[in-house]
Parts: C-alpha cells; sequence; structure tokens
C-alpha cells in the first residue's frame, strides 16, 4: 500500500498537547475576564434599555452632552463616539420609567443645542419583557445549533467524530466571547448572529478534515491513527488555509468599510474565524484520537 | 462523460435569462409597459434598517379587558338580582378581577345561583365561605370566556391599529399579531416616529360623563367621594405661558356614552378664535341617546373625558338631536388631526404598551446602502485577484463561478420577495469569501490528483467526485446552523440568515454545475494536455 505523498508534512499530533493548553489558558483568561467585568456587556438587547444615535452639525463633547441630558436625569447614560460628530447614547434604565425616552432625550437635546443642529439617526427601545425573550431564544438557538450539528456529523461519520466537532465548537464560541469580554465589546442580538455562523463555518472546516481522516482510514488499512490523522490534517492544509484565508480577507474589508452597526458583529465574526482554524487542526483531531484510545474504532479496517 | 456539454450550457443559460428577468425590477426604476404585463415586477425589498423606517413591538395589557367585562358583569348582576330582589350585600369587583358579594341568608344563596345558571352562564363560584351565618361568595369568569375576551381583546386592537396606521398614510405597513398578546408594527419610510407611537399607543376612549354639582369637590379632593362619584383631572392652558396646570373635576362615574357610538370625526375650525376643534357625529343609536341625555340635563354640565381626561365640560343649553357636537379644548393643527383620526378608528379596546422599538433614520438607510456596497465591491476584488494569483487560469473558472453567484443570489432574494437587512449585505460579503471554498476544494483535490500522475481528464473527474460529498456535508452543517438563526433572529438578523443560505445553495451549484462545464469543454472539446491550476 502506497502512502502518498504530502506537500507538508508537519506532525500536528505532535504539536495537539501544547495547542490544547494554550486553547485552555485562553478560555480560563476569558472567564476570568468576564468574572472580572461582572458578567458579559450586554447590550440592550439583552438588558433592555435605550440606545438613540445623534449626528451632530458640528463638533461638541461628550461633557456638554451629559449637560444637556442632566434636565431628564439621565447624565450618567454610556455616551460613545462613533465616525465624525456622530456619537451613541445609550440609557440604561430599563424599568417602567424608560417609556419615551427616546423622544425625552429628542427634547432635551434640542432645548440645549437648538433644533435642527442634529439629526437623530436611530433609536433602539428594547423593554426588559422582550430583553428577556431574546436572552432565551438566544442560547436557546446556540445550544440546538450544537446538537443539529452533533447528530448530523454523528450520523454522517461516528459518535466519536461528532464529539471532536461538538467540543470544537464550544470551544470556539467560549474564546469568542472571552475575547469579546477581554476587549469590553458589547454583546448584543449581531454577536450571537456571529456565534451561531462561526458554529457554522468551524464545523465546516473540521467536516473536511474528518472526511480525509475517514478516506484515508479506508485506504491504508495498517496505518495507526497517529499517523493518519497527521497525514489528513496536512493534506488538507492547504485548503483550511485558503478558505479561512479568503473568509477573514473579507472580513477586514468588512472591518474598515462596514460602519459602526455591524462592527461588533465583525469583529466577532473575525475572532471566531482564526478560532475555528485552531480548533479544527488542534481541537477536533485530539478529541477523535483520545476516543480511540478509550474505544477504538469500528469502521476501521473494511 | 454524463451529460452534452451543449445541454448543459443551455440550461446555465437559462437560468441567467431568468435571472436578470427577476433581477431586472432592483435595478432600474423606469419598466416598460410590456414588462409590467406580463414579467415580475418586485424589486428586492429592504429591510427597515436600509430604507428607514419604525419596527414596534406592543403588548395588549388584556388583563384589562377581563377588567372592563368582569366591571360590565358585575353591574349587570347588581341590576339583575335587585329586579328579582335577592337580598345581596356589598357586591364589588374586587382587584383580582373577582366579583365578591355577601348573601344573608339561604333562600337567598338559591335564588342567586338560580340566577347565575340562567343569566349569567360565563361566571363561576370561585369560593364561598359561610361566617357568622352569611354567604361571602367570590364569583371568576370562567377558563373559557375569559381566554375569548383576551383574544378578541387582541383581535379588535389589532384592527382599530390597522385602521389607525391607514388613516395616517404610510405604503405598505405591516401589521401582525406575535404570540397571545403581542403586535408587531413596521412603519417603513416614517419620518415622525413620536407622532407614529401616539397615534398608535394612546386607549382613544371618549367618555361622557355628567359632573356631580351638587357636593362639593373639595370635600372629594380631601378624601370623601361621595358613592357613584369619581374624581377626574383636567388640564388648563394659560393663554401667555403656555404652562399647563391640572384641573380636578367631580363626576358621576356612570358613563352616559362612549366613542363606540360614533360615526364621524372631523377637524374644524372655530369661526371665532381660528382655533381647530374636532366635529363629531353620532350614529343613530348614538344619535338617539345624545338626544335623551341632553334632554333629560338641560343646564347641567357634561364632561367630555378623553382617556381619562377631562377635556371640556361645557353646560348644556338645551336637548341636542341630530347627533352632532364638539369637542373643543386646546389644541394644535397636528393634535386635533390625530384624534380625529383615533376617533374615527375607534378605541383600543384594552391599553397597549410599547414593548420594543427600532427605528432607523432614512440618513443612515442610505448610508448603509452605500456601505454595504463599497465593501461587497472591494472585497470581491481582494478575492478575485487572490484566486487568480494562487489559481491562475483555474482561479478565473472559480471567480466567474463567484459572479455568477452574486448574480444568483440576488435574483433569488428578488424571486422569493426575500428582504434585504444590513446584516444580509454582511451575509453577501461573507458569502463572497466563502463561495469560493466549493471550488478551492474541488480545485485543491485536483492538484493532488495531478500531483500523482493523472492525466488532466482522469483529475478533474476525481477532483469533483471527490470533492462532492465534503462539499455537502460542510454546506449541509452550515445550514443546519443558518436555519437556527433565522429561526432565533429577529427582522435583520433573519435577514443574515437568508442571504447567508441562498449564498451558500447557490455556491454549491455554480461551483459543481457551472464551472465543471467549463473544465469539461476545454478537455473534451478543445482538448487541452494540461490545465493551469
Amino acid at each position: 500500500m502506497e502512502i502518498i505523498k504530502s506537500v507538508t508534512q508537519f506532525n500536528f499530533v505532535r504539536m495537539m498537547k501544547p495547542a490544547v493548553s494554550i486553547s485552555i489558558a485562553f478560555i480560563l483568561l476569558g472567564i476570568a475576564s468576564i468574572a472580572w467585568h461582572g458578567g458579559l456587556n450586554f447590550g440592550i438587547d439583552f438588558a433592555g434599555g435605550t440606545l438613540v444615535q445623534v449626528k451632530f452639525n458640528q463638533q461638541t463633547t461628550a461633557d456638554r452632552i451629559r449637560n444637556a441630558l442632566k434636565p431628564i436625569g439621565i447624565e450618567d447614560s454610556i455616551i460613545q463616539p462613533i465616525g465624525t460628530n456622530e456619537v451613541m447614547i445609550r440609557v440604561a434604565k430599563s424599568s417602567g420609567a424608560f417609556a419615551g425616552f427616546s423622544e425625552k432625550i429628542q427634547d432635551a437635546l434640542g432645548t440645549y443645542y437648538g433644533k435642527g443642529t442634529f439629526e437623530i439617526r436611530r433609536i433602539e427601545m428594547v423593554g426588559p419583557k422582550v430583553g428577556r425573550d431574546l436572552t432565551k431564544k438566544a442560547i436557546l438557538a446556540i445550544v440546538f445549533s450544537w446538537i443539529g450539528i452533533l447528530i448530523y456529523v454523528g450520523v454522517r461519520f461516528e459518535f466519536r467524530y461528532a464529539l471532536g466537532g461538538i467540543i470544537a465548537l464550544v470551544h470556539d464560541v467560549l474564546v469568542t466571547v472571552g475575547a469579546m469580554s477581554l476587549m469590553n465589546k458589547e454583546f448584543d442580538l449581531n454577536i450571537v448572529a456571529a456565534l451561531l455562523s462561526i458554529i457554522g463555518f468551524s464545523i465546516n472546516d473540521t467536516i473536511v478534515i474528518f472526511d480525509r481522516i475517514r478516506e484515508n482510514t479506508r485506504k491504508n488499512i495498517k496505518m495507526p491513527l497517529n499517523d493518519i490523522i497527521n497525514l489528513s490534517v496536512n493534506q488538507t492544509l492547504s485548503r483550511t488555509i485558503l478558505t479561512s484565508f479568503t473568509v477573514f480577507m473579507v472580513l477586514i474589508a468588512l472591518f474598515f468599510f462596514g460602519g459602526a452597526v455591524i462592527h461588533g458583529f465583525v469583529f466577532a465574526m473575525l475572532v471566531g474565524t482564526v478560532a475555528g482554524v485552531y480548533s479544527t487542526v488542534f481541537i477536533a483531531s485530539p478529541i477523535v484520537l483520545a476516543f480511540e484510545r478509550i474505544m477504538p474504532s469500528k469502521t476501521k479496517r473494511k | 462523460m454524463i451529460k452534452n456539454i451543449k445541454i448543459r450550457t443551455a440550461i446555465v443559460i437559462l437560468i441567467c435569462v431568468a435571472a436578470s428577468v427577476y433581477l431586472m425590477p432592483s435595478l432600474t426604476s423606469e419598466l416598460p409597459d410590456v414588462w409590467k404585463k406580463y414579467l415580475p415586477t418586485a424589486r428586492i425589498p429592504l429591510g427597515l434598517d436600509l430604507q428607514g423606517g419604525t419596527h414596534l413591538v406592543l403588548e395588549v395589557v388584556t388583563d384589562k379587558a377581563v377588567e372592563s367585562t368582569v366591571e360590565r358583569l358585575a353591574n349587570n348582576l347588581k341590576e339583575t338580582m335587585m329586579d328579582n330582589r335577592v337580598r345581596f350585600r356589598q357586591l364589588e369587583r374586587n382587584k383580582g378581577n373577582a366579583i365578591i358579594l355577601e348573601l344573608p341568608d339561604s333562600p337567598s344563596r338559591e335564588a342567586f345561583e338560580k340566577i347565575i345558571k340562567n343569566h349569567f352562564p360565563d361566571l363561576e363560584v370561585a369560593s364561598s365561605e359561610i361566617a357568622e351565618g352569611k354567604d361571602k361568595i367570590t364569583l371568576k369568569l370562567n377558563a373559557k370566556r375569559t381566554a375569548e375576551v383576551k383574544k378578541l381583546a387582541v383581535e379588535q386592537s389589532l384592527e382599530t391599529i390597522r385602521n389607525r396606521v391607514d388613516q395616517f398614510g404610510i405604503s405598505e405597513p405591516e401589521i401582525i399579531p406575535q404570540g397571545e398578546d403581542r403586535i408587531v408594527v413596521q412603519l417603513p419610510g416614517i419620518k415622525d416616529t413620536a407622532r407614529a407611537k401616539n397615534l398608535i399607543g394612546r386607549t382613544a376612549l371618549l367618555e361622557f360623563k355628567l359632573l356631580d354639582e351638587e357636593h362639593s369637590l373639595d370635600d372629594a379632593l380631601r378624601g370623601n367621594i361621595p358613592e357613584g362619584d369619581v374624581v377626574v383631572y383636567g388640564f388648563n392652558i394659560d393663554p401667555e405661558t403656555g404652562r399647563r396646570t391640572s384641573v380636578p373635576y367631580l363626576l358621576k362615574d356612570k358613563t352616559l356614552l362612549t366613542g363606540e357610538y360614533l360615526e364621524s370625526a372631523k377637524v374644524q375650525i372655530s369661526d371665532r378664535f381660528g382655533e381647530p376643534n374636532i366635529g363629531i357625529k353620532f350614529n343613530a343609536q348614538g344619535a338617539q341617546d345624545f338626544e335623551r341625555i341632553t334632554g333629560e340635563n338641560v343646564k347641567k354640565r357634561l364632561a367630555i373625558v378623553l382617556d381619562g381626561t377631562v377635556h371640556s365640560a361645557p353646560v348644556i343649553q338645551e336637548r341636542i338631536s341630530g347627533g352632532n357636537a364638539q369637542i373643543t379644548g386646546r389644541f394644535t393643527m397636528e393634535e386635533a388631526r390625530d384624534l380625529a383620526i383615533v376617533l374615527r378608528a375607534g378605541a383600543l379596546p384594552a391599553p397597549v404598551n410599547i414593548l420594543e422599538e427600532r427605528t432607523v433614520g432614512p440618513s443612515l438607510g442610505q448610508d448603509s446602502i452605500d456601505q454595504g456596497m463599497w465593501t461587497s465591491i472591494i472585497a470581491g476584488i481582494l478575492v478575485f485577484i487572490f484566486m487568480v494569483i494562487y489559481y491562475r487560469l483555474s482561479g478565473f473558472v472559480a471567480d466567474f463561478a463567484l459572479a455568477l453567484n452574486l448574480f444568483f443570489l440576488l435574483a433569488t432574494m428578488a424571486a422569493f420577495r426575500a428582504t434585504l437587512t444590513l446584516p444580509g449585505i454582511a451575509g453577501i460579503v461573507l458569502t463572497i469569501g466563502m463561495a469560493v471554498d466549493a471550488n478551492v476544494l474541488i480545485f485543491e483535490r485536483t492538484r493532488e490528483e495531478l500531483r500523482m500522475g493523472k492525466t488532466p481528464r482522469a483529475a478533474i473527474e476525481a477532483g469533483y467526485e471527490k470533492a462532492f460529498l465534503t462539499i455537502l456535508d460542510s454546506n449541509v452543517t452550515t445550514l443546519i446552523a443558518a436555519l437556527f438563526l433565522f429561526g432565533f433572529g429577529t427582522g435583520p438578523v433573519k435577514g443574515f440568515a437568508v442571504t447567508l443560505t441562498i449564498g451558500i445553495l447557490v455556491s454549491m451549484f455554480t461551483a459543481i454545475f457551472v464551472t465543471r462545464i467549463i473544465f469539461d469543454y476545454f478537455i473534451w472539446n478543445r482538448k487541452i494536455a494540461t490545465i493551469s491550476i
């Protein structure tokens, strides 16, 4: 039986242990960051509140804006500058009193700055009920997509592969969430969309390698799993890097030109894409290997 | 060789033509009349975040509808009991939407039960305590009727809001129920959201009540409200300073007439001060009642109460027949116009709360579209160049497939009227990056086969064949994730899931079917010896 000469011959299997340690370290760092911040930086989609995006005709400072908002008692809102002369004012109050805040903000700004000197670009108001609903739905969506993919991969390959795939996906989500917390980025609906996309892409990569492992297992009856995995990863390496690279390139374009509204989304996607490749190469396969030691494969040497 | 190249090419060209037809309306604003008659004219619908507009989620407080029903039944029960001379004490509605009463002895209890059975089938006894020989009974509305009342309240609210939005003059509004007690309202292109929210959210309950001029208002304000009366506030606007002050009125609680009996309401300008007021006209029944009420109460004051605030309390000069009246008060033209709209559309059966609002101004919408377009172009160019550098001529083939992808993607969205949102544009950009994946898989596989020494013909065949299952598996799993994204997401995020899904499906098609045609053409018809890959 010939062993196909591959273009690259990295010993990935040997790199797995240190790689997994790095992953665990990063995830722990992320968890520590979340604990230190006292939870995730939830946007109004989950925490409730009002958000008003205002574009001023002239330059102004956050302090002046706070002064303008003092009469309605929300000078402690979060004021985030975006773009030129544009800010996002976020009021965290989510009790019954939040109703009508967007109008109050408009009136207060109008009184302070004069009418016609600013433009309201966007208003978002999420009441506590809807906030809770969305939180629940978001968690369910992520968990169910994990389960759905677990089932599909389990059926198409074997359970151990499904497990490897899922753990890689969980790894990706944890790493991304951790990175968001470290950079203190806002966690809103778009981020959940990003997480689900990352789940979709990462499993994409993982399946390509699993597919190759399965094929090589069938072709090379005597080869130990260690070597098969190495072979498979090396064979698919160029494809893995290429696809991730094109997606990454496209995300960079979005990062710089996509605008403020989806900025958080793009950041999460960037982190997630990198994590996805990493997990595909270094996490999914060790799991398969580990299971091999515990429970030898059944599909093996047919 | 599976199929004739000519047939396959014909299929692709046919699809391209169909795609152009569907996409054309989105590209030009002027379609020839012939087109409009036979061919699709729908543009790709833009989400609110791209065209500007408001998205509201309203909650109908159905408990209040139940409360009104129970209140009405309590009053009816009281009258029926009195008519039948059944003795009782303290019949009233408590805070839990139940009716409580006391029956002094068992013959009363029997008569009471008979009345409930015959006249009030919707009420059921929730509990009864016997203390000191007296029966304390709690009545509740039965579960079935409660559910009915709630459902009806939501349906009526839906209808009323539709009427109001209609009169507001917005093109293509969307008003749909959500869950048990929520209503989603989408108003594209709206400019004055505050006014719209006001119009939609106000209950607009119009009531006519008599003033109680026999008892002292001050006494009542101190807490001694006479039986059957209620204190309601109105307001006065100082004509010079423009400041509003609250003015209390002591009214008889019984509502003589409501807005339900209105036939029409329109804005009028009063001759004297040029101030707008609302001219209302009652329907036949209302006109009759109005005539009777005014006839019986000449020289007394009648308060016009709107949503719990007294707007005016004029003196009834004489019996008014014909059913015409005026609601005056210090309205601006806009307030008067909006009030006329809500009176015409009818009152909401229960109050609504705004649970969620997302408004995007038109300027931001346009900016988002521009940004999206530029990003797509830049991303496209980057990927295009990269593919050519890495895969040389085969890269061109992949790029051609990519262009076709985008074309088909947009056409499919137009054909299925899928809404394009800002995250949707991000999805299109992502598709650009991902779509090449299928091609990459095939090309890499082909390169491997070539390295193993196969002929170009065999290498291509092997490449496509072996890559196919991988492409299928990996894309199906991505689609699973996209599916959950679609199920979970709200408007803009749903748009992302849609473009992603369509993008993946289309890319599978072009990568496997279309590019193969090109390769096959060169290999079989042109019989080239090597492929540039």
